[in-house]
């Protein structure tokens, strides 16, 4: 019996590449990853513990990393402030919710659109349109940051709302990954229902699009990301400040601040860093296997 | 279609012109029609921005009069006049480039294959670990290290080195030019297990199992053989898409230095990366022809390093 258990760790069977159960060769990844895992996660422990400070543990000297007696008041501090232009912190958080949701649901419908051309459609430019995309994934947003603002500036859609989802919106890693992802689905699914009559649009949405469901939870959490986290936006093009984001409010909270004021910031920011961090660990975790499957379609040829 | 009436064509050619335009129609309109609004915005917000930058680069623009065309002034000005960008900013790029990217990438590999030799519910783990700083953003994480890293003795890590009596005094870790580019470049790289982590790490999930089997058979013994003669030419496209991405994700993470220090320039222009100096030039000087010259070497800088890199993963197809 007791020999039965010893080989069952020490056989052939989970050692190698995604093996099913432990094996006593995987003790050594254990020990070179478990340090490294809590060094990545001090950021974020700090963060969570630092919201939960009272004041005199955060600025206790000598500095002690956990909070002691935890305690709410950032986060009803930073709800009871004003900007310094007289705007309501929930103001930048309430932007920041309707901006992502409508970013994500965009980016879905555009990316999604454009990859069932690009994957299933027949037409002379689908390589060339497909490879200029490619070229296009390692386009550096913020080497073009100044004639993207007169783009913007000519368009006029400085100050105002559609600014925040407009440019990002055609983002070449999402269409690439929905492209590649749909490749996946073979042609006889759609040959099939355009026998039966169905038209292209009934294809996309009754047939295409249930079946790429990991490749679209990928492009919502790319959006998501980019989208909840972004200052940029409110910083180059937006003067009215009922309008600016949530992140751009806590940009302020940390690079404005000195002396006195800086004091009386830092739980406040710690608190605001907590809820910008929360939402994407969330979503994550929930949609992690979608987008593990996505990204095995994810080679570049 | 209207017909112009100065030039009166064949009725029988009009008509199969019109033939050819429905057909194609009927054929291609509706890839075209998916494809529409996904093509404009990418003409409109990538394609014009780098072309306009491109156009730029030629001219002296100030934002206020019309842009005039200087030639290549621009770019013999960046590599002759600009003392700042031979003697700072270029070779800042350079090491911080140098680093952080293939240093990260490498980094994402050797972690995607550790985590591939542990069962699921640990890797998911792990993977959510890892990959969890790419999540925040830099504005967010601002505040942590501008904490960490605080120039009083409040700051966690003066703190830490003044008990272990390594330090006497506080040192003004962001602010001094010595220690801006070490850390900027340690907060990359915690930072830099990302989307490419990810592709990677699925990558060698979905190698055959047999291939190792078969090489096993053949007499392989290290699993450092394993790594150069196995997963890397197995999974060859995932490894090149993680290239494209960290390359991209190196020069995107070029505001950081600017984040730390609060400043830009920053002190003594220590951690002045090519980004930051587009956005002395563009926002602060309002020089816009000369910031587009310099945008348009960055994007060559990427192009370049990406052909590289499409080098050593080319697949053989």
């Amino acid at each position: 019996m007791k020999r039965n258990w010893f080989r069952r760790f020490t056989g052939v069977r989970n050692r190698g590449i995604n093996p099913q159960g432990f094996h006593v060769s995987q003790i050594k990844f254990y020990l070179l990853l478990l340090p490294l895992a809590v060094f990545m996660l001090l950021p974020v422990v700090f963060i969570v513990s630092s919201a939960f400070k009272p004041p005199d543990e955060l600025y206790a000297y000598p500095p002690r990393f956990f909070v002691i007696h935890p305690t709410f008041k950032n986060f009803t501090d930073l709800f009871s402030k004003f900007s310094n232009s007289g705007v309501p912190v929930s103001r930048y958080l309430f932007n920041s919710i309707v901006i992502t949701l409508v970013a994500v649901a965009a980016s879905i419908l555009v990316s999604s659109t454009a990859a069932y051309a690009l994957s299933k459609k027949r037409f002379r430019l689908k390589q060339t349109l497909f490879a200029v995309n490619t070229v296009a994934l390692m386009f550096v947003p913020i080497a073009v940051t100044i004639p993207r603002f007169l783009v913007i500036e000519r368009l006029n859609l400085l100050d105002t709302f559609w600014v925040h989802i407009l440019p990002g919106l055609a983002m070449p890693v999402g269409l690439f990954l929905l492209k590649q992802f749909m490749d996946s689905i073979p042609n006889e699914v759609i040959e099939a229902a355009q026998i039966d009559g169905a038209s292209d649009l009934q294809i996309y949405w009754r047939i295409v699009l249930p079946m790429i469901r990991p490749a679209i939870a990928t492009i919502a959490i790319l959006t998501f990301q980019a989208a909840w986290n972004n200052a940029e936006t409110s910083t180059l093009y937006i003067n009215a400040e009922s309008l600016k984001t949530f992140a751009f409010y806590l940009g302020t909270l940390t690079t404005g601040a000195t002396g006195a004021n800086a004091v009386a910031g830092q739980g406040i920011a710690a608190a605001a860093a907590l809820i910008m961090f929360l939402p994407n660990l969330v979503v994550f975790i929930f949609l992690q296997s979608q987008v593990m499957s996505t990204m095995s379609h994810s080679g570049l040829k | 279609m209207q017909s112009n009436p100065s030039r009166t064509l064949p009725v029988p050619a009009r008509y199969e012109g019109k033939i050819a335009i429905r057909k194609w129609f009927d054929k291609e309109g509706s890839a075209y029609g998916f494809l529409f609004i996904y093509a404009l915005l990418f003409i409109v917000f990538i394609v014009v921005p780098v072309l306009a930058a491109f156009l730029l680069s030629f001219t002296f623009f100030d934002t206020i009069q019309f842009p005039s065309f200087i030639g290549l002034s621009n770019y013999i000005n960046l590599l002759t006049q600009d003392d700042t960008f031979m003697r700072y900013v270029l070779p800042n790029t350079i090491e911080f480039a140098v680093i952080v990217g293939p240093g990260g990438y490498a980094l994402a590999f050797l972690l995607a294959w550790v985590l591939a030799q542990l069962p699921k519910i640990p890797r998911t783990l792990f993977a959510l670990i890892l990959y969890s700083p790419s999540m925040t953003s830099g504005v967010a994480m601002a505040v942590v290290w501008k904490t960490l890293f605080s120039g009083d003795q409040i700051g966690y890590l003066n703190s830490f080195l003044m008990n272990l009596g390594i330090v006497q005094e506080p040192i003004q870790w962001l602010q001094s030019p010595q220690y801006l580019m070490t850390i900027m470049i340690l907060v990359t790289l915690w930072s830099s297990m990302g989307i490419g982590f990810l592709a990677m790490l699925a990558g060698i999930l979905e190698i055959n199992p047999e291939l190792y089997e078969a090489a096993a058979l053949d007499g392989m013994s290290s699993r450092w053989q394993e790594i150069f003669y196995i997963t890397i030419p197995s999974m060859k496209p995932q490894m090149l898409f993680g290239a494209v991405m960290a390359i991209v994700g190196t020069f995107q993470a070029g505001a950081i230095g600017v984040t730390l220090s609060g400043s830009n320039p920053t002190p003594q222009y220590a951690g002045q990366l090519i980004v930051n100096h587009i956005e002395d030039y563009g926002f602060l000087r309002y020089e816009m022809g000369y910031a587009a010259a310099i945008s348009v070497v960055l994007l060559l800088m990427v192009l370049f390093f990406t052909r590289l890199s499409n080098r050593l993963f080319a697949s053989e197809e």
